[in-house]
């Protein structure tokens, strides 16, 4: 199985066996790894239909849904994990989205585009335009990046929730790199969060 | 009935007649009354296998029977889901043995108000109210003459999907798969109001007698008719009904163009379409069964039966601790069953901690649309029983 980088620090940091909600699943491609490698018992949550419709036919639980809202239905620490990758940046409200991350699991992984990237940094200050980069391929008036974050804004964030960074990942392209600088050198970062 | 077809519906060729389970035991109902010597009668469709672990139990609509993939022996029609169900279609039969039943209320063959009662005359409106969840044990009953302790699935549209919610709810243990399409865990005020529309059409014709009319030569076809018109355009959408009609006026029975005839004929295209609807339906069913039936649905809310207090019910309670998974799918166009009254199954399957999926599907052709040409709803059916 060939993972993106930032769901492979996902799915090998996941303990083997746990109960997990995959928010934004795509087509399932991390469930899938979860369930046959670590025997996990995964949960999906996904918007769009023809994902959810692929992951059902290769027998996956995936809800159609938007996270938004329908986070609000599943119990207190119903999952020993809640994942959201590559996804906080497109919530209506991440803050409110990272509250629900830590109501449902025990621990949260989120992973998001980093904004402060050198090369996004450089697009706005040379281009004067919004960046198009690897990590943010898409114009402003169609990404679905709304809320778009950096590794030292999402630091900030978990700390007012009362979250604690258990462990974080840091992705240029496909490789990973060290934490130092990792808000200039990080095109992607994942955190593992508890409250 | 000695396993033929009721009188009313006696085919006028020699179709082939379902087998019917005779049930061993009183069947005990919601109302508290039992019923004694029930039948049920039934088709399947494929080989079980030796540890009987292929079993896929597929439930009626409505107004639907166990005709399911194979030819109606009144009108002759191809069975009402021959497309998901057949060899190598995603209801495999080469692969499951699939099972579907006549309810318990309906007449094809299966007890129910057209049937003899102790007394050998029609049960009529003696018949007892009957539940979804009644019409489900009655299928378990059958299950259990057939020897299947556990089904692979079970798989139902509309009210077909009520009882497989109602089967998940009740007899947790007697199924591995919930496959549950344009369906609802209760039935809502517009709901029932619909119902009552064709209820009141079936009892304001002067030939329903009461229900007393197996004997007569009048049936209360008319009403039954208005009842049928009316439900069928809640399967509609108006969208799918100005695409098939729009205002388009009917051509005369003497191949003269369409017009209006400033008259009360069958003018428009839907006009003449919904009375065709109607008239063919009271061909093959019994006034007296649309009456239980929508009766049965209209009572029909799973969280109310598992309340300690009436109106505290959770419907999460209806599934705590299920083992099962579930798969929800609604249409978009679906305004009889919405897709927020699916979502609201999936919430409380959320709760229970259920394993459960869950799609919206578009299609322009509302409720119906479970019933008709659909490849994604195609691919989910298979992907989720196979």
């Amino acid at each position: 199985m060939n993972l993106r980088p930032d769901l492979a620090a996902i799915a090998a940091h996941v303990a083997p066996g746990s109960r997990v909600l995959d928010i934004g699943c795509g087509d399932g491609a991390l469930m899938a790894e979860l369930e046959s490698a670590s025997g996990c018992d995964a949960r999906g949550m996904e918007l769009d239909g023809a994902l959810v419709e692929r992951c059902v036919a290769r027998g996956l639980s995936v809800v159609q849904g938007d996270a938004n809202l329908d986070l609000a239905n599943y119990p207190d620490k119903a999952f020993d994990y809640a994942i959201l990758s590559q996804t906080l940046q497109t919530a209506t409200r991440p803050d409110l989205m990272l509250d629900g991350l830590l109501r449902v699991g025990r621990r949260a992984f989120v992973s998001f585009p980093n904004f402060a990237h050198w090369r996004t940094r450089a697009a706005l200050m040379f281009g004067g335009r919004m960046p198009v980069t690897r990590a943010l391929p898409v114009s402003w008036y169609e990404t679905q990046n709304i809320h778009h974050v950096t590794v030292e804004d999402f630091r900030d964030l978990a700390a007012k929730k009362g979250a604690k960074v258990e462990r974080a990942w840091f992705f240029s392209g496909e490789k990973q790199i060290g934490a130092p600088a990792a808000n200039w050198r990080a095109e992607f970062a994942v955190f593992e969060l508890s409250r | 009935m000695g396993g033929g077809l009721p009188q009313f519906a006696r085919p006028m060729n020699a179709a082939p007649i379902s087998p019917v389970y005779r049930i061993p035991h009183p069947l005990p109902l919601d109302s508290g009354q039992e019923l004694e010597g029930a039948e049920i009668a039934y088709e399947t469709y494929g080989a079980l296998a030796p540890d009987a672990s292929n079993a896929v139990l597929i439930c009626h609509a409505l107004t639907g029977d166990q005709y399911l993939a194979s030819p109606h022996p009144i009108t002759g029609k191809p069975g009402w889901w021959e497309r998901m169900v057949g060899p190598g279609k995603p209801i495999d039969t080469d692969r499951h043995f699939v099972i579907c039943a006549n309810v318990i209320g309906s007449c094809m063959g299966s007890s129910g108000p057209a049937s003899p009662a102790p007394d050998g005359q029609p049960y009529a409106m003696r018949f007892p109210v009957i539940t979804i969840r009644d019409m489900v044990r009655g299928l378990v009953a059958l299950l259990d003459g057939l020897g299947i302790a556990r089904l692979h699935a079970v798989v139902g549209g509309s009210m077909g999907g009520m009882q497989a919610l109602s089967l998940a709810a009740n007899w947790p243990e007697r199924a591995v798969r919930v496959l549950v399409i344009a369906a609802t865990a209760r039935h809502s005020a517009q709901n029932i109001a619909f119902h009552e529309v064709g209820r009141q059409a079936i009892m304001a014709d002067p030939a329903w007698a009461d229900g007393n009319y197996y004997e007569s030569e009048a049936k209360p076809d008319n009403g039954l008719a208005v009842a049928r018109m009316a439900a069928h355009i809640t399967y509609l959408s108006e969208a799918g009904l100005t695409e098939k009609f729009g205002r388009r006026l009917q051509d005369r029975p003497d191949g003269t163009k369409g017009a209006k005839s400033f008259g009360f004929d069958a003018d428009f295209q839907v006009e003449s379409y919904l009375r065709y609807q109607g008239s063919g339906f009271t061909r093959r069913f019994d006034a007296n069964s649309y009456l239980y039936i929508t009766r049965a649905m209209d009572y029909f809310d799973i969280a109310e039966e598992f309340a300690d207090v009436p109106g505290s019910g959770k419907l999460a309670d209806a599934f705590a601790g299920t083992q099962a998974r579930f798969c929800i799918v609604s249409f978009d166009t679906d305004w009889l069953y919405p897709t927020a009254e699916s979502r609201h199954v999936v919430h409380a399957l959320n709760a229970a901690g259920a394993k459960v999926s869950f799609v919206e599907l578009s299609a322009p052709h509302g409720h119906d649309s479970f019933l008709l040409e659909h490849d994604q709803l195609d691919r989910v059916v298979k992907g989720f029983v196979e």
